[in-house]
């Protein structure tokens, strides 16, 4: 393959371009490829920035369930991580492209099918995420007091579909399963001083519910070591450091750990020597003196695999967890945990199960792995479907962090381009985009919500969390944001 | 043909940077390589970028601050900025003379020299933004220390007389990829006079270096 630059390679596809004028007119409309995003996310963000930053003519729609866009960053990010929200502004400018549209309350698979889209674009890129969540699969789990990380973190974000959550957090003992970021973060979330957590753009609602807390200490379980932690420095730093709180780390579980981590690559073995020192040095005497008059306290707990929820004597409630001695096979990133036989019980009434995210199959018609919750696809072209692309957790896995993802939405965004130039995309065939779109929505009764609607809803926001010393207030009702913009 | 190009100030940031209470020992040269082959020149893009495109918008001069050590901050502090979609850029006043001019060259993924006069003082995300230079996705955060997308990597002589690394940025860095001996944070790294000319490397990312993967096999 030539290593021509696009440049060249797009006079050479459009002849008619030589001749000035003329070939506007003729040529503009019909070569203008049509190209529709399911999701709004960072991953459909990224991958639109991409491709109108390097194909002149693309026009690019974004489709969104919600009426609001944004996704994951909107929703997932952590109320006191408002720094990594500033990825808005590029998406917030990047939907003000004239060749970019946005369409919020609209459902692909429901209100209108890929085939449809298909119909309408020359390419559809699926970057709708994971919107579900891993199940641990064990007895009790359904019990009162037994909640999804994903859905904590959805209700304290006001995700719609979570607002009526009301976790009980009327027990001292919380359990969260998994010892990654999400697992840090509902754990800072439970035991942040209110100060703090007032003035994020945390719901109004469950600010007052986590104000009635009587959560006071927050155990992190994983089934294997130190050295497979999946939760990164800064936030583990964050959590040492958490105001009125005092780390337990059983000093068993970090002796020699110093000599082991000696010749791995940077980053775990940071992370480690963090762990290693808070769990075996003497503190500093301001960390000293935080400790000592702490009132809330978190601890990692190793090797350790959930086997059954507990129930009180109501049979309904939880009122603990049997977990299992794991030991560990192997080493690095790849150890395994195996059961040892011996077993253990923790009391707690509030179990969070923080052990990944989930992705689900969209419509019918579209290949889904559901052993590795992906779309098919290589280097984001989705396997035997030209013309479908997919990039961000959908594709890849609900793993990583914002770049990542950023990356991710490139590579796939650069397949699509790759396609446009080689012809796998046949342009010649004049797609309608939206304006077909509309009027299958319209018969089906969907109103689309534009980004200029969304701005109204931001600016009420924004207007009500100033009233309470918050960048934002969030609108939980999906129909009091319809309303605001008289839909 | 440049499109009329929609500037939106980013006005002033704060760089929050909590200092850790712990680790106390500052992490310099004792940092594993882990690709040699990440300097090396990538292979040009397919498909070059037709336009300058979007841009960040320029970032207000600000000076590069540290935040207090004993600052009692709260888990993260809130940058104030004041971010208006509807502002036109305003541009940074344009000095009369060169002295405090400083040519930087960013050599970009695809091996492309973009070469930049920066103003002593501003960061490397600044200038990369303040002078639209084409770099994919660089800056997510806007200089706040929650990515690592304004990696760079500098020569040996010149990583060795920048400014200390503090552990805020180390955390960050951690999660880059393509990490070397010789990498820091754009957003870090303030342009001093004596760096004029200076050259840094933007690293390839993990997706190009699949592609090239990709790419190699089906040639074979």
């Amino acid at each position: 393959m030539g290593s021509s630059c696009g440049r060249v390679c797009w006079k050479w596809r459009s002849p008619l371009r030589r001749l000035a004028g003329f070939s506007r007119l003729l040529s503009t409309a019909a070569l203008a490829p049509q190209i529709c995003v399911v999701g709004s996310g960072p991953a459909g963000f990224y991958t639109t920035q991409h491709l109108l930053k390097h194909h002149r003519l693309a026009r690019v729609d974004i489709y969104e369930k919600l009426p609001v866009p944004f996704g994951l960053v909107r929703f997932g990010v952590a109320p006191d991580h408002p720094e990594v929200k500033n990825v808005i502004n590029s998406f917030t400018q990047t939907a003000h492209s004239d060749r970019c549209s946005y369409y919020g309350n609209v459902t692909i698979g429901k209100d209108v099918t890929v085939k449809e889209l298909q119909q309408a674009y020359h390419a559809v890129v699926l970057s709708y995420g994971a919107e579900d969540n891993r199940i641990l699969g064990i007895p009790g789990e359904n019990l009162s007091g037994v909640y999804s990380a994903r859905a904590f973190v959805g209700w304290y974000n006001g995700l719609p579909e979570n607002r009526d959550l009301k976790p009980d957090l009327s027990s001292e003992t919380a359990v969260v399963l998994g010892q990654g970021n999400v697992a840090l973060d509902v754990a800072r979330v439970l035991l942040s001083p209110l100060d703090i957590l007032r003035k994020t753009d945390i719901t109004e609602g469950s600010l007052a519910a986590i104000a009635c807390s009587k959560v006071k200490r927050v155990w992190l379980v994983g089934r294997r070591g130190p050295l497979q932690v999946a939760f990164t420095i800064k936030e583990l730093r964050e959590m040492i450091n958490l105001p009125g709180t005092r780390p337990l780390l059983a000093p068993a579980d970090f002796t020699g750990l110093g000599d082991v981590i000696k010749d791995v690559p940077r980053p775990r073995k940071r992370l480690t020597e963090l762990m290693v020192k808070s769990a075996l040095e003497k503190p500093g005497e301001k960390e000293a003196g935080r400790w000592a008059s702490a009132t809330k306290e978190w601890g990692l707990k190793f090797q350790r695999s959930p086997l059954e929820v507990l129930s009180a004597a109501d049979g309904k409630q939880a009122r603990g967890i049997r977990i299992a001695v794991t030991r560990l096979e192997g080493s690095g990133e790849s150890a395994r945990a195996v059961p040892t036989g011996e077993v253990e019980e923790l009391e707690c009434g509030l179990i969070l199960s923080s052990i990944g995210y989930r992705s689900l199959p969209l419509d019918s018609a579209i290949p889904f792995d559901p052993k590795l919750g992906i779309i098919p696809n290589s280097l984001g072209r989705v396997q035997g479907e030209p013309g479908l692309y997919c990039s961000g957790w959908v594709k890849r896995g609900p793993t990583g962090v914002i770049i990542t993802t950023m990356n991710d939405s490139f590579d796939t965004a650069q397949s699509v381009l790759e396609d446009l130039q080689t012809g796998v995309l046949n342009l010649s065939s004049s797609k309608e985009g939206f304006k077909s779109v509309r009027s299958i929505l319209h018969s089906r009764g969907v109103h689309p919500v534009t980004f200029s609607d969304w701005e109204k809803i931001d600016a009420a926001e924004v207007a009500r969390g100033k009233l309470a010393g918050k960048p934002r207030e969030k609108i939980v009702d999906p129909q009091e944001m319809l309303q605001l913009i008289s839909h | 043909m440049e499109a009329v190009l929609d500037f939106l100030p980013l006005s002033a940031v704060l760089i929050p940077q909590k200092l850790a209470s712990l680790a106390t020992k500052k992490e310099r040269g004792n940092i594993k390589q882990d690709s040699a082959s990440m300097m090396a020149r990538c292979a040009p893009r397919l498909i070059r970028p037709l336009l300058n495109g979007l841009n960040l918008g320029k970032v207000q001069s600000f000076q590069c601050l540290r935040i207090a050590e004993h600052s009692q901050a709260p888990a993260s502090l809130q940058p104030e900025r004041s971010f208006s979609s509807t502002h036109r850029l305003h541009d940074v006043p344009r000095d009369t003379g060169s002295a405090d001019r400083v040519t930087v060259h960013f050599i970009n993924r695809d091996g492309e020299r973009l070469t930049a006069t920066a103003k002593e003082g501003q960061s490397l995300l600044e200038v990369v933004v303040n002078q639209n230079l084409d770099i994919d996705g660089f800056g997510a955060c806007e200089g706040t220390l929650a990515c690592s997308t304004c990696h760079l990597i500098f020569e040996e002589d010149v990583f060795q007389k920048l400014d200390a690394i503090t552990d805020e940025e180390l955390d960050m860095l951690d999660l880059a990829y393509g990490l070397t001996d010789t990498s820091r944070l754009g957003c870090q790294v303030c342009v001093k006079k004596a760096m004029d000319g200076l050259t840094v490397q933007v690293p390839m990312e993990v997706a190009d270096m699949r592609r090239e993967l990709e790419v190699g096999k089906q040639s074979k």
